[in-house]
């Protein structure tokens, strides 16, 4: 136990004293913040005004168009066509809409043309299709005799309540904030594994080239020193991911404290804007809907397959950095290791959103290789308790199968040098004694 | 063979009891799938020795060494240490330096001393006066906080060497002990390597550096094609290759004369050794006859300015045991 110690020891302060950790650990939060305050600059930003020109001789369609903070129409039904086309090549205009001089509907409905220089903003264009639509549609009722009035009247507006079968009331939001929550975590889980495998992986490299190995493990087994640098490299990452936490926050209340103006502006638009569209009651609803996650249960579980997962995964990447003499030929090996992880978040992110307990979730969630990450997106909205604790003890199961697997061929790995190993010869060394 | 050899050949390889080995291997055989490595190997390192492992490369040697230090077990037979089964805590009894060795080239030379000691289960505080002890001795104090990256091959194998010693390990085992260094320093771990004996530390050696199996060992081992073919006091083993031959010098008017004499009775050869006479040299078998008969012939002939007995070299019996099988 105290060898274990001693290597983890010796792992964790290499990791910590290495440049490149001090610099990640200290100029990672801060292009994030950079990050964050361009992207929250740009989206404060206000768009150009477009003006578009709008050639309506029969007046179908100008006088329901309204101006807003982007578009500006102007009436130009005086001017001809071929001088207005010229006017939007000169960019007197930003576009130009043109609708046929008719009251057939139909003719107007197919012969309405836009010109741009550019591709025109698809959102202008499905708006101007909405409305001429409408129009339209509202002009062919009259014509037909029909009664718009009662049609509006006739016209029912659904709105599905959502309750759960133990009889609370749940709101639509709700499924948002579990899919943040659980992503949030399934997406950490998956950013841990991928760079501290990767550094347990270069450290079992690094011993490999200086050739100290077979100094180390004629004074302790491979399995302890294997263990030894997982768990070592695991301390150092969380380490850093608490710096990162505490580091971001400070930075992010700084940023927003230099940027005070433009965020609070643009954070009391949108405050108003909720206000106007949101009431009180359901505000309380989404909190409520927090608080009546299962907290304790995504929390557990968080840990417990935080340990599973990484310790499952960089036990795979301690067994490829021992068979490998370099970090270019790891690439062949490391592929079907990443994939379960990556196909874990895609699953996460599409079909759990989609369907949280069908079969292609369920599946996914108790298959080891992929629990870690799709289970904790699943947890938010409720799994029966045996399909987690199932999921969980097949997570270690299979950690302790993998664990036993990659230190035989860590053992025979270590020891081996100058050739790049095939699949059949690792498979082989799982063999030897 | 004659019966001399024989008997020598049956004295070799009596029981002897084990309080007086530190280490017995006992057909050991290790198998890396299809690949024997080593195919029932025995051998019993006498305490207090320097013990030469010889054969060439792939014979086995590593394998063996590894299974010594506990990094792969064997797959049949035993391995005592110093009167009892091999385990985990012999690891502390051991000081192993291996072929291909290396430290940490970030950390520091004291840091890395300090942390590789106590692998090998010595307190920090051991540790540190044993440090202290051997810095001083081999003159490298000022090296205690440099990195090993800004250390010479040389320096970093002087630390290397300092840390296989350091827990005072009754069984050395020195893979390639002098490759990497200079004459003045390999000549400085040899004096080491003899002092460790003189305090009662028993030595494996393994190496292709023939002088100084000649130069350092009391037993040699051979082992090619994982077997073991030879096995013996190195002098016992010379024996029991000697060949009966003669190197001479001899100053003679009749050469011819000479030469008839010695092909009638013996097998003859040419040979050259250094001189500062113009004599005949030549090597003569014997076979069953005395030296004193061949010497009376010389005598007979003209002026012996050389005689003596070809003994063979480590080189010689390296070279002729592999060669032969």
């Amino acid at each position: 136990m105290s060898l274990l110690k001693l290597i983890i020891k010796r792992e964790f302060i290499a990791k910590v004293r290495n440049k490149s950790f001090i610099v990640m650990t200290f100029l990672s939060p801060l292009i994030f913040v950079v990050i964050a305050a361009v992207v929250g600059y740009l989206a404060s930003m206000k768009a150009d005004l477009r003006r578009i020109a709008v050639h309506d001789p029969a007046n179908v369609i100008f006088n329901t168009l309204k101006n807003t903070e982007e578009y500006r129409y102007v009436n130009t039904s005086g001017l001809s066509v071929g001088v207005l086309r010229d006017s939007v090549k000169t960019e007197k205009f930003d576009g130009l809409l043109v609708v046929p001089a008719t009251t057939k509907t139909n003719e107007i409905a197919q012969k309405t043309q836009y010109y741009s220089n550019e591709s025109a903003p698809l959102e202008l264009i499905l708006d101007l299709e909405d409305q001429l639509s409408e129009k339209l549609t509202a002009q062919n009722y009259q014509a037909a005799g029909i009664d718009t009035l009662a049609i509006n009247k006739a016209q029912a507006d659904v709105s599905i309540q959502l309750k759960k079968s133990s009889g609370e009331d749940t709101i639509k939001g709700a499924s948002l904030i579990r899919i943040v929550i659980g992503g949030g975590f399934g997406y950490l889980i998956m950013m841990f594994i991928i760079i501290y495998g990767n550094l347990v992986m270069r450290s079992v490299i690094e011993e490999k080239t200086n050739r100290i190995i077979e100094i180390i493990i004629s004074s302790v087994k491979p399995f302890q020193l294997m263990l030894g640098k997982i768990i070592g490299t695991s301390l150092a990452g969380l380490l850093q991911f608490g710096i990162w936490i505490v580091l971001g926050i400070t930075l992010l209340t700084v940023a927003s404290a230099v940027f005070g103006i433009e965020t609070g502006g643009t954070a009391g638009i949108a405050a108003n804007a909720a206000a106007e569209q949101v009431d009180p009651s359901r505000i309380q609803q989404l909190l409520a809907a927090v608080w009546d996650l299962p907290i304790a249960t995504i929390l557990i579980s968080f840990v417990l397959y935080f340990i599973g997962g990484y310790f499952l995964y960089s036990s795979f990447y301690a067994a490829i950095g021992a068979a490998v003499d370099n970090e270019t030929d790891s690439q062949q090996f490391l592929l079907p290791i990443i994939m379960p992880l990556v196909l874990g978040v895609y699953i996460g992110f599409f079909t759990v959103i989609n369907d949280p307990h069908g079969t292609v979730a369920t599946v996914f969630s108790i298959v080891p290789l992929t629990s870690p990450i799709v289970m904790l997106m699943r947890i938010p909205f409720g799994v029966p308790i045996w399909q987690v604790i199932l999921s969980i003890v097949l997570l270690f199961a299979t950690f302790v199968l993998v664990v036993w697997f990659a230190a035989k061929i860590y053992r025979v790995g270590i020891l081996m040098y100058g050739k790049k190993p095939t699949w059949k010869e690792i498979i082989k060394w799982t063999k030897y004694d | 063979m004659r019966p001399t050899v024989v008997m020598l050949f049956l004295t070799l390889h009596k029981y002897q009891p084990s309080m007086e080995h530190i280490l017995e291997v006992s057909d050991v055989v290790k198998k890396y799938g299809d690949y024997t490595a080593l195919n029932h190997v025995s051998l019993s390192v006498p305490k207090g020795s320097i013990y030469g492992l010889l054969g060439p490369n792939g014979a086995g040697k590593t394998s063996l060494i590894r299974i010594i230090n506990q990094i792969t077990m064997p797959d049949s037979g035993r391995v005592i240490l110093d009167g009892e089964p091999l385990q985990p805590k012999h690891i502390q009894s051991i000081g192993y330096l291996p072929e291909e060795r290396g430290l940490y080239k970030t950390m520091k030379v004291g840091e890395q001393c300090l942390y590789l000691a106590q692998l090998k289960g010595m307190s920090k505080k051991d540790a540190k006066a044993q440090l202290d002890f051997w810095f001083e001795k081999l003159e490298i104090t000022s090296w205690w906080n440099k990195k090993i990256q800004e250390l010479s091959k040389g320096m970093a194998q002087k630390i290397q060497f300092v840390v296989c010693v350091l827990h005072k390990p009754k069984l050395l085992i020195f893979d390639e002990p002098f490759s990497g260094f200079d004459p003045v320093n390999a000549n400085l771990i040899k004096d080491e390597i003899l002092e460790l004996k003189r305090q009662g530390s028993t030595i494996i050696f393994s190496t292709h550096r023939m002088e100084s199996v000649e130069e350092l060992c009391d037993y040699i081992a051979l082992i090619h094609k994982s077997n073991k073919l030879i096995e013996g006091k190195l002098d016992d083993v010379k024996r029991q290759y000697r060949t009966a031959t003669y190197r001479i010098g001899v100053l003679t008017q009749n050469t011819e004369q000479l030469l008839y004499q010695l092909t009638q009775k013996y097998t003859v050869a040419q040979t050259h050794f250094k001189s500062l006479n113009q004599e005949l040299q030549l090597e003569v078998a014997i076979g069953n006859d005395t030296p004193n008969n061949l010497l009376s012939l010389l005598l007979n002939n003209g002026m012996v300015t050389h005689f003596e007995e070809k003994i063979p070299s480590v080189n010689d019996i390296f070279i002729q045991t592999v060669t032969q099988n």
